[in-house]
C-alpha cells in the first residue's frame, strides 16, 4: 500500500527535481597559455556561470589528457600564446575547447555553453570598442568525435543487462525453488544449503559472459563503438561487476519468500536506480548532495565509469582502480550478506 | 534401538507465540517400525516431520533421529533421512528420470547403486520415465517422489501425507509398497488425515490440535474403546440426531456413513436406546451393535 501511494510521489520529485539532463556545475579546466587580460577575464566569466567550476589551472598541454582520464574534469578551454596581441592586432583570436565525449549529450551541451559565453565576452568587447573582434572557437571531441550516442548507451546497457539477468534471475529461481518447496527437499539432504544458492548462481554467470560477449561483438562491428581499452580488462570488470550482481540476487534470494516480492525488490531495489543514479540517463554530477551520496551505492555507477573508462577513453587497470576496488568490495560484502543471512532451515 | 525419539517438543508460531502447533508432544519410534501418525488438518502433522527432518526449530523439547540430535547433528540427521513432504516437492520440469538422477546425485549414489530397493516402485513409473515429472497423475507423482526420497537407502523414512488426494487405488498401492520397505529395515514414519489407514500401520499416535491423543497398535486403540456403540438409521437422519444428543444416556452422537454411530455411558444405555427407537414412529429405524473403528476412538478421545 505504502509503495502503490508512495512511489508516485518518490518519482515525480526525483524526476522532477533531481534528474535533469541540464548540465550545471561541470568541473572545467583551464589550460592558459597567455596569461594576459583578455584571458584572465574570459576564465573569470567561465567560473562566474552556474554551468561551469574552475577545477584546476593547467600548464602544460599534456596535462589536459592527464586530467581527461582521471575523469575529473568534463570540458578543458586551451587559451594559445598572445590571445589579446591576437585580438588587439588581428582583431581574431582562437580558442580550443576540448570536451570529453564519452558523453556525447554532456559533451554538446558543455560546448555550447561555453561557446555562447566567449561569443558573449566578444559583442562586448565589440561593442566597447566598436572594433569587429571575433573569437573562433575550435571544438575537440575526446575520445568520441562523431558524437555518437552509442558511446554513452553500450556501457550503460552493459550494466543493465548484467544488472538484469543475474540480479533479478537468480533471486527469482532461488525463490522459486522456495515457493515450489523444492528447496525443502533439496535442505533434507547432504548438500551444504551454500552450496546449491552458489550452483544456482553459476549458469547466469556463464549466461552473462555470453551477453557481454554479444554486446561487445555487436557493439564493436555494428555501433563500431570501438574497445580502446584493453579487452581483458573489460572482461575482468564486467565479471566482476557479474559477481556484485550475483551476490545480490542472493542477497535478495535469502529474503524474499515469493517470486513476485523477489521480482519486484530486484525491480524497485535494482533496477531504477541503475538507471536513475548510475550517471546513464542523467549526469550524476547534478544531482542534488542527497541523491549523488545514495549513488554511490548503486555498483551500476561504478561499473559504468569502468567501461567508458576502459573501453572508450582507452584507460588502463591504474586509471579505474578505484572503482575496481569498490566493486570488490561489494562482492565480498554481498556474498558474506548473502551467505550468512541463508537460512540453512525453512524459517 | 529407537530410530526416533521425541521429548516434550513444543512449536509455535506468531510473533506472540499465539498459535500453538505442538504442544508438549514425546514419543519414540523403534527401528523397523511403521509408525502412522493420524489427525485431522492442522494437527500439527507437518511441523512435527519438519521439526524431525531438521527443517524447523522447536521452541522447547528434544528430538533425536537414529541417535542424531536434530538441531545439533542436523548434517548427520539430512545425510540420512529420507523427506517426502506433503506437496509435490520434485522438479516439475525435469522428467521422470532426471529428477530420479538428480536426487541420487545430491545424495551421492546412483541409481544403480540402490535400485533393487526402488525397483518395485520404480518400475510402475518406468512406462513414462521421459515425462516430465509435472505431467503426471497425482498417484504417479506420489511414486516418484517415494522413488526420490529412498534413492539413498535412508534408515528413517518420513512421509508427511503421501496419500493425500490420491485415489483409492493408487493409496492402497502406496500403503503395500510402505509395508514392503518396512521389510528393507526402513523405519517409516507416515502422517495421514484418513483413518481409515490407521489399521495399516505397526502403532500409531492420534493427533489433535498439537496434542498426542493415543499412541498404540491400531488394535489397541480399538480394544481401549470400552463404551458400548450402536448404529442407528432413518429416513429423518437429521431429527434423529437432534433428539438423539438431547438424550440423558447419550454419551455421544455422531452421523458416521449411512449411520449415525451412538456412543452410549454404559451397558444400560443399549436398553434404553433401543425403546426410544421403539417408541418413535418411524418406521426405517434400523439399529444394531457396531463395532468401533479408528474414527470412533479419535471422536471419543477428542470428546474427553
Amino acid at each position: 500500500m505504502f509503495i502503490l501511494l508512495g512511489m508516485p510521489v518518490v518519482q515525480i520529485v526525483i524526476f522532477g527535481f533531481a534528474l535533469t539532463n541540464e548540465v550545471k556545475n561541470s568541473k572545467i579546466a583551464i589550460l592558459d597559455n597567455s596569461k594576459d587580460a583578455a584571458t584572465s577575464s574570459l576564465t573569470a566569466q567561465l567560473d562566474a556561470s552556474q554551468y561551469f567550476d574552475l577545477e584546476k589551472n593547467l600548464l602544460t598541454y599534456s596535462q589536459v589528457e592527464e586530467e581527461f582520464k582521471k575523469g575529473k574534469i568534463k570540458l578543458a578551454i586551451v587559451f594559445p600564446q598572445h590571445f589579446q596581441e591576437d585580438l588587439q592586432h588581428f582583431n581574431k583570436a582562437q580558442v580550443q575547447l576540448i570536451a570529453d565525449a564519452a558523453d556525447p549529450n554532456t559533451a554538446n551541451q558543455l560546448t555550447n555553453y561555453a561557446t555562447a559565453i566567449i561569443m558573449d565576452y566578444q559583442n562586448r568587447i565589440t561593442n566597447d570598442r566598436k572594433l569587429p573582434y571575433t573569437i573562433s572557437t575550435e571544438m575537440k571531441m575526446l575520445y568520441n568525435p562523431q558524437l555518437k550516442g552509442a558511446f554513452n548507451f553500450v556501457p550503460g546497457v552493459m550494466a543493465m543487462v548484467l544488472l538484469l539477468v543475474c540480479t533479478m534471475m537468480t533471486a527469482i529461481t532461488i525463490v522459486k525453488e522456495k515457493e515450489l518447496g523444492t528447496m525443502e527437499v533439496i535442505l533434507v539432504s547432504p548438500m551444504r544449503p551454500q552450496l546449491v544458492v552458489l550452483a544456482k548462481a553459476v549458469p547466469y554467470l556463464l549466461l552473462s559472459t555470453i551477453n557481454i560477449a554479444s554486446i561487445l561483438l555487436l557493439s564493436v562491428f555494428v555501433l563500431e563503438v570501438p574497445i580502446n581499452g584493453s579487452l581483458f580488462l573489460l572482461v575482468f570488470e564486467s565479471i566482476l561487476f557479474i559477481l556484485v550482481s550475483l551476490s545480490l540476487g542472493l542477497l535478495i534470494s535469502s529474503r524474499a519468500e515469493s517470486q513476485q516480492t523477489a521480482m519486484f525488490i530486484s525491480l524497485i531495489g535494482m533496477f531504477l536506480p541503475t538507471i536513475m543514479l548510475s550517471g546513464f540517463m542523467f549526469p550524476v554530477e547534478n544531482m542534488p548532495l542527497p541523491l549523488r551520496i545514495v549513488s554511490n551505492i548503486v555498483p551500476a555507477k561504478w561499473y559504468y565509469s569502468i567501461v567508458k573508462s576502459v573501453m572508450i577513453k582507452g584507460l588502463g587497470l591504474s586509471g579505474v582502480f578505484k572503482e575496481t576496488l569498490i566493486l570488490s568490495g561489494m562482492v565480498i560484502f554481498f556474498l558474506t550478506m548473502a551467505i550468512k543471512r541463508f537460512k540453512i532451515r525453512l524459517a | 534401538m529407537l530410530s526416533v525419539e521425541v521429548n516434550n517438543l513444543i512449536k509455535t508460531y506468531g510473533k506472540k507465540k499465539e498459535v500453538k502447533a505442538l504442544s508438549d508432544i514425546s514419543f519414540s519410534v523403534p527401528q523397523g517400525e511403521l509408525f502412522g501418525i493420524i489427525g485431522p488438518d492442522g494437527a500439527g502433522k507437518t511441523s512435527l516431520f519438519r521439526i524431525l527432518t531438521t527443517l524447523l526449530l522447536a521452541d522447547s523439547g528434544k528430538a533425536s533421529v537414529d541417535g542424531f540430535d536434530v538441531v545439533k547433528d542436523y548434517k548427520a540427521i539430512r545425510k540420512r533421512v529420507g523427506y517426502m513432504p506433503g506437496r509435490f516437492s520434485l522438479y516439475q520440469d525435469l522428467s521422470v528420470e532426471e529428477n530420479l538422477n538428480f536426487f541420487a546425485t545430491i545424495f551421492n549414489t546412483s541409481i544403480k547403486e540402490n535400485y533393487d530397493l526402488i525397483k518395485d516402485i520404480y518400475v510402475q513409473i518406468e512406462p513414462f520415465r521421459k515425462r516430465k515429472a509435472g505431467k503426471l497423475s497425482g498417484g504417479m507423482k506420489q511414486k516418484l517422489a517415494l522413488s526420490c526420497a529412498l534413492i539413498h537407502r535412508p534408515s528413517v523414512l518420513f512421509l508427511d501425507e503421501p496419500t493425500t488426494g490420491v485415489d483409492a487405488v493408487s493409496r492402497k498401492e502406496f500403503w503395500e509398497m510402505l509395508k514392503g520397505l518396512r521389510k528393507e529395515g526402513i523405519t517409516i514414519l507416515v502422517s495421514t488425515p484418513y483413518m481409515d489407514e490407521a489399521g495399516l500401520c505397526d502403532k500409531v499416535a492420534l493427533i489433535q490440535n498439537g496434542k498426542i491423543l493415543s499412541i498404540d497398535t491400531p488394535q489397541g486403540i480399538v480394544n481401549n474403546f470400552s463404551k458400548p456403540l450402536m448404529a442407528v438409521k432413518s429416513s429423518k437422519m437429521l431429527h434423529l440426531l437432534k433428539d438423539l444428543e438431547q438424550k440423558e444416556f447419550v454419551e455421544n452422537v455422531y452421523p458416521f456413513g449411512e449411520y449415525h454411530h451412538v456412543v452410549m455411558k454404559d451397558k444400560s444405555g443399549e436398553q434404553l436406546l433401543q425403546q426410544f427407537i421403539q417408541r418413535r414412529n418411524d418406521e426405517t429405524t434400523v439399529l444394531y451393535d457396531a463395532k468401533p473403528n479408528i474414527e470412533d476412538c479419535f471422536i471419543a478421545l477428542m470428546k474427553s
